[in-house]
């Protein structure tokens, strides 16, 4: 029998975070993991996926390389040795977690947990712990995190079967080139991939039901994004549904259903299942101890306390935006609150997001339709890539900031970025956000020259008619 | 050299005060005895009078500043010959105030707007000598040297909800006030700038009772209309709520017969010299009320007294209160030594005391001190009640209206006019016997005036 003060189910970025607060705060704390050490992030989403992007990108400069004075004969892509660095970095990032627990000497158990009675987590052996990893057993805590993350969600006729139809976990680990690839949802794992695919030379069709790609984004930039991707060669259908697949030998038909009603046929060799995720509320005894769950995710108030004393959770299991750093920003406030600091639930709002296909989009805040609704009179201010000399040196003209005030306070509600780099970027307007500047603050900002950044001071200049470069 | 216009005390106690108005602007000649500015604290409204001579070159606090810290930097004057922007600039030393803040502001819109047009000159500020952001920081804090923290956003919407930074408690990092704070402090109304208490005073002045948000929520918020607290408001609820709080109040009622002293009134009235086709005086019964009370505090020593932890204050002179309503609240003026006045002399005093009330125009002494108080209500047709203590007094004496009543005397049915009077102690400092005494002694002034005159 072990006493913890915090033991954590789940060591995604949720739970190793809050685990490793939890220590410095001097708390006895033990993580629970049953699969990858440091969760879906490093292992199978943000981190390897970024390394598959980065390879395309380089591609993409390699194929462009004349527009920069360059001579590269037939450039080619070892896909075998894409996804080796890719699970190589993957594989790094995910001891590089095992790692900082230990040296916040976090007890790590293997297994999988499930929560008996408040305070009593049960342990069950499973396969491939890692060295060092204490064994499955009873377990007694204080508290108990659920930081049991989010897998992918299935549609009915379009369940994945890890050899046609994809997840992002086959997606992330192909054998070869689809040379036809359909993908269906295009939030940010379905561009991401559709953009990694399609700059390696795959034929790729995205289906998505919403009016615009990348749903979540403001609408400007993504018909932006659209154009662009189209202009990559991406085929987007928008408000379609894929209504069946027919699935062959080594092919997919999917009938996909478009917006005017009528239907079209589309053959591809691998079809990407990216309909959104779900919690992991499954086999943990929640629905016994009463633990209340909404749509799929555990209902929390902000500062990761479920209606059950003692228990919390945090990270994508505790809801949208079900972001890696949401997760982990949960985790630090939800361990906070238990060491009795004074803190308030985050401002979702202030939740940045990126998506790293080409070009990249990054936002925070509002959008300019959700603003509106809000009932808030705007300032809107848009700068282009066109007039910043960072962007154009670089052979990145085409690129948008959008930024969005407050008319009557000032007040920072949105910043809607598309370009080159912009997700190193976005993160200026988040602390502008988070540390309440207005429009003044931000306009005596300095920015270096020559950056790119220079674009984010134009864009909030451009909305009070100052900007210079334009 | 410039010379600094500082806020002045306008009594010993006072430690802050609300600039309600200036009299003067950037530019104005300035004369000794001139006044400068209107200066409100929690009882009166006051002018300040120049003592030198010079120009006004900089207004430093802002008109409607609330609490001023006594002793800060309020204006800049510059000295006969010297240069008015040079005086200003000089003085800039001199914590930056709001008046400041909205300068620059203003510069920036034009520059933005018309690059060429000049930048129109607020008259409160100089331009010219922009700290863009540094001088955001409002009014008195400033002043007082002190930072408040607040998001740029917080102090924007705060300036223009015209609420006080200084009245909402931060809940960001260490503190900080940011838009959250802001916005609770306007769904729960807080009082207006203008009408905070003096810091002194500060902590015992949170009534008791209900929060403010759990008032509001008993009402449909189109069913009222919110009032922002006044200083004076805000003594009276702090000091009286002190009062029934700390200080254990014991009543006394006695009914006196004032048959005797209306005839002697009216007596001492017809008996005024004219001027002007004026009486020279118009003695009152609560003028008879006050007198015979302060002799009754004579007569029993034991009740002139002050309850204070060290000791007992034993009064040598009788100072009453008179309590006077005034629109939005009341005040209590002294008439000193009352004991030692004659009828006219009160009567006299207290009509200039009450006029000047009303006008808020008292002096801090005229109304700070005492050490008793009268309160009458019985020109509404009240017959008795039971008044406050207003601490440090250990008495008041709460009078009801003369009225004809049915007395039995001799046995005998009569009609007398009867006034119903009520003492209240302060038990710590006056037993229920010696209050009683007092009582006893006030009716016997009472019921044989004539005694009031020897």
């Amino acid at each position: 029998m072990s006493q913890y003060d915090i033991l954590i189910i789940g060591s995604g970025p949720g739970g190793y975070v809050a685990a490793i607060r939890a220590a410095q705060l001097g708390l006895k704390v033990g993580v629970v993991e049953r699969a990858y050490v440091g969760g879906i992030c490093p292992n199978w989403g943000c981190i390897p996926a970024k390394a598959l992007l980065r390879s395309s990108e380089i591609f993409h400069y390699i194929e462009h390389a004349a527009d920069y004075g360059l001579k590269a004969e037939k450039p080619g892509a070892d896909v075998a040795a894409i996804v080796k660095r890719s699970r190589g970095i993957a594989q790094q990032m995910s001891q590089g977690v095992g790692f900082l627990l230990k040296k916040n000497k976090v007890d790590l158990i293997w297994g999988e947990a499930s929560i008996t009675a408040p305070g009593k987590v049960k342990v069950k052996a499973v396969d491939g712990a890692p060295k060092g990893w204490l064994p499955a057993g009873d377990f007694e805590a204080k508290h108990i995190i659920v930081a049991t993350g989010a897998r992918p969600r299935v549609l009915p006729g379009l369940e994945p079967d890890k050899k046609l139809v994809w997840t992002y976990f086959e997606s992330m680990v192909p054998e070869a080139l689809p040379k036809r690839l359909l993908v269906v949802g295009s939030g940010a794992i379905g561009i991401e991939f559709a953009s990694f695919y399609r700059a390696l030379g795959s034929e790729v069709t995205v289906v998505e039901v919403m009016s615009q790609v990348m749903p979540v984004e403001d609408h400007e930039i993504a018909d932006l994004a659209r154009k662009r991707f189209e202009k990559a060669g991406m085929k987007i259908l928008l408000e379609a549904k894929v209504a069946s697949l027919k699935k062959g030998a080594n092919e997919v038909t999917a009938t996909v259903e478009l917006k005017d009603g009528s239907k079209q046929q589309i053959t591809a060799d691998r079809v990407i299942s990216a309909v959104g995720v779900v919690g992991n509320v499954e086999n943990l005894g929640l629905e016994a101890l009463g633990v209340k769950i909404e749509r799929g995710t555990i209902v929390t108030d902000g500062l990761g306390r479920t209606n059950v004393p003692g228990i919390y959770a945090i990270g994508d299991v505790a809801g949208p935006p079900m972001l890696a750093h949401k997760a982990e920003h949960e985790g630090t406030l939800c361990v906070e609150a238990i060491a009795g600091h004074h803190v308030h639930p985050m401002d979702k709002l202030q939740i940045p997001g990126c998506t790293y296909c080409h070009p990249q989009v990054a936002s925070v805040g509002l959008t300019e339709k959700k603003a509106k609704d809000a009932g808030f009179e705007l300032k809107i201010g848009r700068f282009p890539f066109i007039g910043n000399g960072k962007a154009v040196a670089l052979g990145e003209p085409d690129g948008l900031v959008k930024t969005i005030f407050d008319a009557k306070t000032g007040r920072l509600l949105g910043a809607h970025l598309i370009g080159a780099e912009v997700t190193e970027m976005i993160q200026g307007f988040v602390v502008a956000m988070q540390l309440e500047t207005t429009e003044e603050e931000l306009m005596h900002t300095v920015f270096p020259h020559p950056t790119v950044s220079e674009t984010m001071h134009e864009s909030v200049l451009a909305a009070y008619g100052r900007a210079i470069h334009i | 050299m410039p010379i600094k216009i500082l806020m002045p005390a306008l009594s010993p106690t006072m430690e802050t005060g609300n600039l309600t108005k200036w009299n003067v602007k950037v530019g104005d000649a300035v004369k000794s005895g001139m006044v400068l500015a209107e200066i409100e604290t929690d009882k009166a409204t006051m002018e300040v009078e120049a003592v030198d001579e010079g120009t006004v070159a900089k207004l430093v606090v802002a008109e409607g500043a609330a609490d001023v810290p006594v002793n800060a930097v309020i204006a800049i004057l510059a000295e006969e010959g010297e240069d008015v922007e040079a005086a200003a600039a000089a003085a800039e030393g001199a914590a930056p105030a709001e008046a400041k803040a909205e300068a620059p502001k203003a510069e920036e819109k034009a520059k933005s707007e018309e690059p060429k047009a000049e930048a129109p000159k607020p008259e409160t500020a100089k331009p010219e000598a922009p700290k863009p952001d540094a001088p955001k920081a409002e009014g008195a804090k400033a002043a007082e040297g002190e930072r408040i923290f607040a998001s740029p956003l917080a102090r924007r919407i705060a300036k223009e909800k015209g609420l006080d930074l200084k009245s909402i408690k931060g809940s960001g990092p260490k503190g900080r006030i940011i838009l959250r704070d802001v916005e609770a402090a306007e769904a729960a109304p807080k009082p207006a700038p203008s009408a905070q208490p003096a810091p002194a005073a500060a902590p015992a002045g949170k009534p008791a009772g209900a929060g403010d948000e759990t008032t509001l929520k008993l009402f449909d918020p189109d069913s009222y209309e919110l009032i922002p607290h006044d200083g004076m408001r805000k003594t009276i609820a702090r000091r009286l709520t002190e009062s029934k709080q700390t200080v254990p109040h014991f009543y006394v009622t006695v009914d006196v017969e004032i048959d005797a002293l209306l005839a002697l009134r009216k007596d001492i009235n017809d008996a005024a010299p004219t001027a002007d086709g004026k009486p020279a005086y118009k003695v009152s019964v609560n003028d008879m009320v006050i007198k015979a009370y302060a002799l009754a505090l004579k007569a029993v020593p034991d009740a002139h007294v002050s309850w204070t932890d060290g000791g007992m204050l034993k009064h040598k002179h009788a100072d009453v209160g008179v309590a006077v309503s005034i629109p939005g609240g009341l005040i209590t003026p002294i008439v000193r030594k009352a004991d030692e006045k004659s009828l006219s002399a009160i009567s006299n005093e207290v009509k200039d005391l009450a006029k000047r009330a009303k006008d808020r125009k008292l002096k801090p002494d005229e109304y700070q001190g005492g050490t008793t108080s009268v309160s009458n209500l019985g020109m509404f047709g009240v017959k008795d009640f039971a008044a406050v203590i207003n601490p440090p007094h250990a008495t008041i004496l709460a009078v009801g209206a003369g009225e004809q009543r049915a007395v039995v005397k001799d046995g005998q049915l009569a009609v007398a006019t009867v006034m119903s009077v009520t003492l209240s102690t302060d038990h710590r400092a006056v037993d229920g016997a010696l209050g009683a005494e007092l009582l006893k002694a006030f009716k016997g002034f009472i019921e044989k005036p004539m005694s009031m005159l020897v």
